[in-house]
């Protein structure tokens, strides 16, 4: 497969990781040559803060579990570093006898695009909107690339792990 | 009775606007010419089940330029789910898309077991099956309703809110709850299943065949329910798979795919139930296609009234599952599990996992990361709806305003889902 990185298993999925630049070239290699021809879902995640203290999603020390001290259970062990910040997971459904699924993973960091894929699969139109509107990953190729659940002027990307909650700023009658 | 008109043939070739794939562009010669009305159709009408919008370019009574515009429901449960402990995120879940909730609760709480690697009870996973499926007669019933409403039918909207209220009633007597529920939990139920409900839900079971009969006989040979429907809002075959869609939409497009049995959750592969298929691709194929799958999933019902194993509702895992309540009194180890879980909330082990089942809607995806903590690093769900939003464009292609309203209710789009 082009662009191919590693190759995971793990809870019964493959995971393929590939070369984020060769994304567009391995997508058409896995429609083409192996048959997944339906383009499930494209799942991005933020991993700012994934192995530190302090953000959401994490409770406990790095150190791991103290019985002595409340609210350390957290991380029998740190999580395992990642690469780069954004994972970009696009889930692949072959339309066949066993129904084979395949996780296609592309890694990239704050500010770099990755090649688009509605030339390949047409339903990642509203996918990728979605992914810049609430993760911040610009799509290269996109033929409609603007925010799709968030207005069109809103700032900042809301599932960023540094986009705080309750950040939308409350205007009061009489404020300029 | 006059004869039902001849239905166009499926086209040739795909239909999928170009290069966005779900915006219908108003073709120069006709932007020019003046002669086109650009009406907002929505948020807030009716007929849009919800907030959807769409932005409709009209040349007469003919659609000649279509863009959907959503997010006006859109609440941040993703980004929510991410503060709580994974026992509290179970209750965004069905609020999500809250006309199949039970559907919503299951794929994450599959989710979260998959990544646990816990072993549900057989007597759990026979219940969660037949509440799936009550569930789905329950989103089907919303639909007819609210669809046949919208196309004038108004009778059909009492008639399936009654047998609605019935399934209502079931839920309330199992989980205390008429929707969003909440009973199904990490390793199994929340509670055993009350003994009155067997005998109730046999009732339900007797009933609703006929129920269905009725609505049929209300409008499947009404000359007006046939020429609202039938060759309306074609979707190919091929581009139903290209756009993505799922659920009763693909299968009235001729494609012969259902998660419930091609790659089978729970104990559907245990059960005997047929997939409806219809070749037509049009409205009246996708109204076919969830009238049979209604008595389908009463079937089903009935073979897991019938069968469903007796033991425990729950694993036994206790520093996972809260402890029985009784033991809180008696035994202290008890008592601090119960206190960590409800405090604290479980650990689930690192990794990510992407879980599918067949919701009324179609292929309902719920992908959760977890970093080995107490709370989901992130969880996204694969909004069937969201999908079929986007295929509206290439439906609407030589449509009248008319039809607009019974394409779009074809879909079966829940905004709640589409917005997240």
């Amino acid at each position: 497969m082009p662009g191919l990185v590693e190759v995971l298993e793990a809870h019964g999925e493959t995971t393929l990781v590939v070369d984020t630049p060769r994304l567009l070239e391995a997508a058409r290699h896995l429609r083409d040559e192996l048959g997944f021809d339906f383009l499930s879902d494209i799942a991005a995640t933020d991993y700012l803060g994934w192995d530190s203290k302090d953000v959401s999603g994490y409770i406990g020390t790095p150190a791991g579990r103290d019985l002595n001290k409340p609210s350390t259970q957290g991380h029998q062990r740190l999580p395992r570093p990642k690469a780069r910040r954004f994972s970009l997971s696009y889930h692949l459904l072959g339309m066949r006898e066993g129904a084979p699924r395949v996780r296609l993973q592309a890694w990239v960091d704050d500010g770099e695009p990755v090649q688009s894929l509605v030339s390949v699969w047409p339903t990642a139109d509203w996918h990728e909107r979605e992914a810049w509107d609430l993760m911040g990953i610009r799509f290269d190729g996109h033929p409609n690339h603007r925010r799709i659940l968030m207005d069109d002027d809103w700032e900042g990307h809301p599932l960023r792990k540094d986009y705080p909650i309750g950040g939308e700023p409350v205007r009061f009658s009489g404020e300029e | 009775m006059a004869l039902a008109p001849e239905r166009p043939r499926i086209y040739e070739g795909s239909r999928i606007p170009s290069p966005i794939p779900s915006v219908l562009e108003l073709s120069n010669a006709l932007r020019s010419s003046q002669d086109v009305l650009t009406v907002n159709f929505g948020p807030n009408h009716p007929s849009t089940h919800g907030v959807l919008r769409l932005v409709v370019d009209l040349h007469g009574e003919e659609v000649v330029g279509l863009a959907a515009v959503v997010g006006y429901l859109h609440t941040g449960f993703e980004k929510n789910m991410e503060q709580k402990s994974w026992w509290k995120a179970i209750t965004y879940a069905p609020r999500i898309d809250y006309v199949s909730f039970q559907n919503n609760e299951l794929v994450f709480v599959l989710a979260v077991e998959k990544l646990l690697q816990i072993d549900v009870p057989p007597r759990a996973t026979w219940m969660r099956m037949l509440l799936a499926e009550l569930n789905r007669i329950h989103s089907h019933l919303v639909w007819l309703g609210t669809a046949a409403l919208e196309l004038g039918a108004i009778s059909m909207f009492w008639y399936c809110f009654r047998e609605r209220d019935r399934i209502l009633d079931l839920f309330e007597l199992v989980a205390g709850f008429r929707m969003h529920t909440r009973y199904f939990q990490v390793g199994g139920l929340a509670e055993d299943i009350p003994p009155g409900f067997f005998d109730e839900c046999a009732k339900f079971v007797e009933l609703m065949p006929h129920a269905i009969d009725d609505y049929e006989s209300l409008v499947d040979r009404n000359q007006i329910w046939l020429e609202r429907t039938q060759g309306i809002g074609l979707l190919s075959r091929a581009d139903a798979i290209a756009l993505g869609q799922s659920g009763p939409v693909l299968r009235g497009s001729g494609v012969d795919w259902d998660l419930r049995r091609a790659q089978p959750y729970l104990a559907y592969d245990q059960v005997d139930f047929r997939v409806p298929v219809y070749q037509e691709g049009d409205v009246y194929a996708r109204y076919r296609v969830r009238m049979e799958e209604m008595r389908e999933s009463v079937r089903i019902v009935d073979q897991a009234l019938r069968r469903l194993p007796g033991g425990a509702w729950i694993a036994d895992d206790r520093k996972v599952v809260l402890p029985p309540r009784e033991e809180l009194h008696t035994s202290m180890e008890s008592l601090i599990h119960h206190f960590k879980i409800v405090t604290e909330g479980f650990s689930v082990p690192e990794g990510e996992v992407y879980v599918t089942v067949e919701s009324p809607r179609g292929e309902l995806g719920c992908y959760v990361v977890s970093d080995g903590g107490p709370r989901p690093w992130r969880v996204k769900f694969r909004a069937p709806s969201f999908v079929a939003l986007e295929a509206t464009a290439t439906c609407m292609r030589q449509a009248l305003v008319a039809d607009l309203i019974a394409i779009v209710g074809s879909l079966d789009t829940v905004m709640g889902e589409v917005d997240r």
